[in-house]
């Protein structure tokens, strides 16, 4: 099955495939939403605002673990210089970037009325920001030197110090004093999230990474396509 | 063609300045707060160089049955459970200020007891539950 994602073969992933993942990311987000915005119960201090979590949550958490492959990809190619990994970091770096936007977005509209502010330099908001501006960096190393082999030593540089910042933002909230609060979903200790709400949260999370997954596919089909336009014309 | 390449560099070498400036300047700015958002009651007691004209934050739980409302200045003490401060605001509490619950103050200390707050900001745990589950515990106890 891994095979499929190789050049020759990643064009036999037919549109029904594509069209298939389209439908069952429809009906999984459709169903979370509904749970999540009106049958999930309301929180004991937020009330309805902490719905705007059910979104926050899942894009930082793709915004992140995109970003995290988009490292490691970088680490082989730089490597091995596997031919097919640049293509698939292009084809998920723009799905990194909106999540990563989404997340502060989300994350401001939630802070004015529960903490009273829509922005604080802590550590967590800081360097969430920060994974933002690498994703910027990385497409625009991309989009802006013409020389593919040069782009790709540079967008793989910028992968690799980008994934610096990973652990600072997954434990931002433990090692230091912050105003955003301390994880409810840990591997040691139980959530602090009830099961009437972390039931709609995982649901958006897998209605969220089914959507990632939906338009990587189609990046990446497109990236390939484009190479072999390429070739072609030479 | 040798003008395109130019004009490319030159943007290239542009935008990636500049991120790494906003980079660096995030990273300096967090470092020179300490990347400490605030510091807890404790931390303020057991410092002997805080310096008492510099605008800190301070952060903890409200404690209970410490709030005073005397006209427009609130007076309450933040505890982190070993030790407290006393805290003044002239203004309007956020929302979710209550006691018990998490708060961040910002100003400047009178002295080792008493904190002077020109913001608050409350501060949100890491629980979540519907409302029924807290009456529920309420009753229980």
């Amino acid at each position: 099955m891994l095979k499929n994602f190789f050049p020759n073969k990643i064009l036999s992933i037919s549109n029904n495939t594509i069209n298939s993942l389209l439908f069952l990311t429809i009906v999984v987000l459709f169903i979370s939403l509904i749970y999540a915005l009106i049958l999930s119960p309301p929180d004991y201090i937020q009330g309805d605002s902490v719905r705007i979590m059910y979104v926050h949550v899942p894009a930082s958490f793709v915004a992140l673990g995109t970003f995290a492959f988009v490292g490691i990809a970088s680490i082989f190619n730089i490597i091995f210089k596997i031919k097919f990994l640049p293509l698939m970091t292009k084809s998920v770096a723009p799905i990194g970037l909106v999540f990563s936007l989404i997340s502060i977005v989300t994350g401001s509209l939630w802070g004015k009325p529960t903490w009273g502010i829509w922005w604080v330099w802590d550590a967590r908001l800081t360097s969430m920001l920060l994974l933002l501006l690498f994703y910027v960096a990385y497409i625009f190393s991309w989009k802006l030197i013409k020389n593919f082999n040069k782009a790709n030593k540079i967008s793989c540089y910028i992968g690799i110090v980008g994934l610096f910042n990973l652990p600072v933002i997954k434990y931002s909230v433990t090692w230091w004093n912050t105003l955003h609060q301390p994880s409810s979903i840990t591997l040691s200790s139980a959530p602090t999230i009830h099961f009437s709400m972390l039931i709609p949260l995982v649901l958006m999370l897998i209605g969220v990474i089914l959507y990632s997954l939906l338009i990587f596919l189609i990046n990446y089909k497109t990236e390939i396509m484009k190479i072999k336009i390429e070739k072609k014309k030479k | 063609m040798l003008a395109k390449k130019v004009k490319l560099r030159i943007s290239f070498l542009f935008f990636s300045l500049l991120i790494l400036f906003v980079i660096f300047f995030l990273i300096l700015k967090s470092l020179e707060k300490n990347l400490v958002y605030f510091f807890s009651p404790s931390e303020i007691y057991l410092n002997s160089d805080i310096s008492f004209d510099k605008k800190i934050r301070i952060g903890g739980l409200v404690k209970q049955d410490s709030v005073e409302k005397k006209d427009t200045i609130v007076e309450f003490i933040i505890t982190d459970l070993k030790n407290e401060i006393i805290v003044t605001y002239e203004g309007m509490v956020p929302n979710l200020f209550s006691e018990g619950k998490g708060v961040v103050a910002e100003g400047k200390l009178r002295d080792k007891k008493y904190f002077i707050a020109t913001t608050i900001l409350a501060k949100h745990d890491e629980n979540y539950m519907p409302p029924e589950v807290i009456y529920a515990l309420d009753k229980s106890k």
